[in-house]
């Protein structure tokens, strides 16, 4: 019988799940040997820049390309109208509405790209912009989507002005999109008639941009002789890429191949279809050369993959205990000028409708409207499973709002209303199911461990000399990995993913997935789910993705959907695989299977010892000697197609102290407690936790794309948008409980977008707690020391 | 454009470039000399993932001409490691969990390269400012700062080489 330190000593060798294993990405990212797009020189390579609208709002009324094509070195100006006998000047969006690849007539937003000046290097391709005259007739702009719905507004969509609807039902206003309704409106409005306690706040959630450190970009190499397109591309899901440029091209599926290289951060920038990508792809076909087009910061800012832009109102009716009866929302929704929002296609707010978080809400209504603007088109989930922050934002203000009314603490008023550890299952109102939780013991170990009653007394203390101290509370609940195909759908095509293992004859491994990694480890992360299910080591287990002529297809990775999809069809695979190993061990050991057990890294035959086969025995004989009639080979694919979303959830506490004379407000302490299931590798969980907290605090603290009334925008760089530093960045405190997903393989429910997702909230909560005795029940983001001073003053708090 | 001859020690070996003068030194290490640790992420400065250190000095290479590398020592990424053994901040980095889409890393380290031989010894706080002009949109920075304060310790113990 094998002794328990030996066991342990042969699981630890695997390094399999739990595991704090180092990433296998790093040698190559520490020694500057990464292969970013940019990176990429292909021989011939020609560049691409892009001719922007300064104005946010003009028709055009000519271009003039004839002294940019004089210019030695510049080989082509694309047009809307070289695009035209394409068809390529608009394309469609994944929201059923059109985008404008090349400014058609007239520009809708500052910065729309208007020309693409393709030349010999990225000099001469600047140069050759510059060259380009473009003649304009501004045009009146509208920015506040509010205005944007005003009878004599703008019309901001010429194109479709007549048409009643946009791809996602009736509109209602030339510069109106959509509206979204979910719940029980009659139930929620009758609760609201009888409620004895109702409160009802107004929020905004302002436009940010995800801003990865390496802004989009491609390159288009067309092969004339084959006709064969590779595109090397900054993209979060090369697979659905690959099938839009097929179906916008003409050209066949398996004659395109897009590559994604190492990716520097996407966060849900690099999620969707921009107009550079196609005018390079054109500029290929047409030159025949590989054409790259890389963005610059301003361009990336101002253009690619807003997000946010939510303009709430929520209320809550609950009864003088403080138990919620009922959750009514209404969203206006900035979209900017195109509806090119990135979102499982039936869902045009996304998965907002979790908006009853972590509460056990009897019944709800939400409607989400949205609106054109003259501003960049969008939007995408900036760290975030598709508007999932922006609906905790809403239920996590809200519950703060009905304490602050009732003069219950925060923390006691989200215990009286969590769901019950017992009540899982539980089908929300708004009818997401949501698979397991234990929210009370979550944020109990939280209160213990920061100490929450004397954190109160001092605040109290504080507050009667005058000294401003916030303490925040956000226990949410996420909902990730997008996503059964019966609900989600890109396209129609239904969003599973997947996994191939392929098991060399040496019990080497290589898996190919349909996802793809852009710093959160999945060379490190699916070696370990599949270390741990075949036994064999992972430091021998390669991972590739994001190549789309070697792996299976699959959705991409975005909306925390890596772990709970495409880590379930690589352990699924896996299984597989191990289902043919249990019938070539019960061959070699002559045995029936059913006398074999698996241990760790081998199958045994029970109760005798010493009868078993290793997992890289059975992989050896995988290739010469196989039960009669079983196809040689050990590998497998997995299309998994989750049978629902996966729910993390946390329990994050915050503490600012906000100087009560220039607003300068500083984060003292901030905990986090994050459940997310099995925890595949715990310094990488750590390590997410650690960005997408600082992330958070960017949101909540100092980000936001602002425009002026005529559509310009004027954060468009890392001076006027802010981008934490180490200097800034608050130190974070990390704690965790497992409550594993019942139905996910290994029972992981992905964990990147949860801190997101839950910080901002945190944040903004413990700002506003600071004013909340002075009866303050919102306060705008971001909390900058200006505008955080602008709450002092107008309570007079700064006087001396 | 009229391009000049530009000569400058590249990670300890001569290098000799034509270049115009408006061409910057980013696009002169990465496009001609087919260094491509250092990266743009801004173009105006701020983020520092194209840092190099410029005679003894940590530059932003994408606001320095290449011209003014003229006769000078220029240390990429590439020339942290000696004899293929890692610098401490590399080891560090990928010990303590430093770095996620790698993205920042390059210029990360050679700034941290420069920074302990200006403060062999620094504290937390040291570490924050003397790194900020580095962003990382990807780790939160508490790693980065774990790998520094490590990669300190270590590179004093070895006599603050």
């Amino acid at each position: 019988m094998a002794t328990t330190a030996e066991r342990v000593e042969r699981e630890a060798k695997l390094e399999g799940v739990g595991c704090a294993r180092k990433r296998k990405e790093d040698p190559r990212f520490i020694q500057g040997k990464g292969n970013y797009v940019d990176d990429l020189k292909l021989p011939g390579t020609v560049f691409g820049v892009v001719v922007r609208s300064p104005y946010a709002h003009a028709r055009i009324k000519s271009i003039n390309k004839d002294k940019a094509l004089k210019l030695p070195g510049v080989l082509a100006v694309l047009t809307a109208n070289d695009l035209k006998p394409l068809k390529l000047h608009w394309m469609p969006t994944l929201a059923g509405d059109v985008q404008a690849v090349l400014a058609d007539e007239k520009v809708c937003f500052q910065y729309q790209e208007v020309a693409m000046v393709i030349a010999e290097n990225r000099y001469i391709a600047a140069d050759g912009a510059d060259l380009v005259e473009v003649e304009y007739e501004e045009l009146p702009a509208v920015v506040d989507p509010h205005k944007a719905l005003e009878p004599n507004a703008p019309v901001i969509r010429d194109d479709i002005k007549d048409k009643k609807e946009a791809g996602q039902g009736p509109r209602r206003h030339h510069n109106h999109i959509f509206t979204w309704e979910v719940g029980d409106k009659a139930g929620t409005d009758k609760v609201f008639q009888s409620a004895e306690v109702t409160v009802k706040q107004a929020m905004v959630n302002p436009r940010v941009h995800p801003c990865p450190l390496e802004t989009c970009g491609c390159v288009a190499s067309f092969d004339k002789v084959r006709g064969e397109l590779t595109v090397y591309m900054t993209s979060q899901a090369p697979h659905v890429i690959r099938t839009v440029v097929s179906l916008l091209s003409g050209l066949p599926e398996s004659k395109i191949r897009v590559v994604s290289p190492d990716i520097g951060g996407g966060f849900g920038n690099k999620v969707g279809v921009y107009p550079g990508y196609v005018c390079a792809i054109v500029a290929s076909i047409v030159l025949g050369r590989p054409v790259k087009w890389i963005e610059t910061r301003i361009e990336n800012l101002a253009t690619t993959a807003f997000a946010r832009d939510y303009h709430l109102v929520g209320e809550l009716a609950a009864d003088k205990n403080g138990r919620i009866k009922a959750l009514r929302v209404n969203v206006i929704a900035d979209h900017g000028a195109f509806n090119s929002h990135a979102q499982p296609t039936k869902w045009p707010a996304g998965l907002f409708s979790i908006c009853t978080g972590s509460y056990d809400i009897p019944v709800a209504h939400v409607k989400v409207d949205g609106v054109y603007t003259n501003k960049a088109p969008g939007g995408v989930a900036y760290r975030c499973s598709f508007r999932v922050t922006e609906a905790v934002h809403l239920i996590e203000r809200m519950i703060d709002v009905l304490a602050q009314k009732l003069n219950v603490d925060k923390a006691e008023i989200r215990m009286r209303n969590f769901i019950k550890r017992e009540q899982f299952p539980y089908t929300s109102a708004l009818g997401w199911q949501y698979d397991s939780g234990d929210y009370h013991t979550a944020l109990k170990k939280v209160l213990d461990a920061v100490n929450y009653p004397a954190l109160r007394k001092e605040q109290e203390e504080k507050r009667k000399r005058g000294e401003l101290m916030g303490i925040g509370l956000c226990t949410f609940t996420e909902i990730v990995g997008a996503g059964p195909t019966k609900a989600c759908d890109i396209l129609g095509i239904g969003m599973f993913d997947s996994a191939e293992i392929r098991v060399h004859p040496t019990g080497s491994v290589i898996a190919r997935m349909g996802t793809i990694t852009q710093g959160q480890g999945h060379a490190t992360t699916y070696a370990q789910i599949i270390a741990s299910e075949l036994g064999l080591p992972s430091e021998n287990i390669q991972i590739e993705e994001g190549d789309t002529s070697t792996a299976p297809y699959g959705l991409g990775t975005y909306g925390s959907r890596s772990t709970p999809v495409g880590g379930a069809a690589t352990a699924m695979a896996a299984r597989k695989i191990r289902d043919k190993a249990r019938k070539i061990a019960a061959h070699l050991l002559e045995v029936p299977e059913g006398d074999l057990e698996w241990d760790i890294d081998r199958f045994k035959v029970k109760g005798v010892p010493g009868q078993e086969k290793t997992m890289k025995e059975i992989a050896w004989a995988a290739y010469n000697n196989v039960p009669e009639g079983m196809e040689m080979g050990l590998e497998a694919v997995d299309y998994y197609d989750p049978p629902n979303f996966t729910y993390p959830f946390g329990a994050y506490l915050a503490v600012v102290d906000i100087d009560r004379y220039t607003g300068e407000t500083k984060v003292r302490r901030f905990y986090a407690l994050d459940d997310c299931g099995t925890r595949i590798n715990p310094m990488i969980i750590e390590g997410q936790i650690h960005g997408g907290l600082t992330e958070a605090f960017a949101v909540a603290m100092g980000q936001k794309l602002e425009f002026d009334e005529g559509g310009n925008l004027l954060s468009n760089s890392l001076m006027d948008y802010f981008v934490p530093t180490a200097a800034e960045t608050p130190k974070w405190e990390l704690d965790h409980t497992v409550t594993k997903s019942p139905h996910h393989p290994i029972g992981a429910k992905g964990v990147a977008e949860s801190p997101h997702v839950g910080g901002i909230p945190c944040l903004n909560n413990a700002v506003v707690d600071a004013f909340a005795h002075l009866g303050v029940t919102d306060m705008e983001m971001p909390h900058t020391a200006y505008s955080v001073w602008k709450t002092i003053h107008k309570l007079g708090l700064d006087k001396r | 454009m009229a391009k000049t001859h530009i000569s400058f020690n590249l990670n300890g070996r001569p290098v000799d470039v034509l270049a115009e003068p408006r061409e910057l030194l980013i696009h002169v290490l990465r496009e001609q000399l087919a260094h491509t640790g250092p990266h743009i992420g801004c173009e105006t400065s701020h983020c520092g993932a194209c840092t190099v250190d410029l005679n003894g000095r940590s530059v932003k290479s994408c606001t320095v001409l290449a011209v003014q590398a003229q006769g000078g020592n220029v240390l990429t990424v590439e020339g942290l490691a000696t004899n293929g053994t890692l610098h401490p901040l590399q080891e560090e980095f990928m010990q303590q969990h430093g770095l996620q889409c790698g993205f920042c890393t390059p210029g990360m380290l050679v700034r941290a390269y420069r920074f302990l031989q200006e403060n062999p010894n620094p504290s937390e706080e040291e570490i924050r400012t003397g790194m900020s002009g580095n962003i990382c949109r990807c780790t939160g920075y508490q790693n980065i700062v774990k790998a520094v304060q490590h990669a300190a310790k270590r590179l004093q113990a070895a006599g603050g080489k």
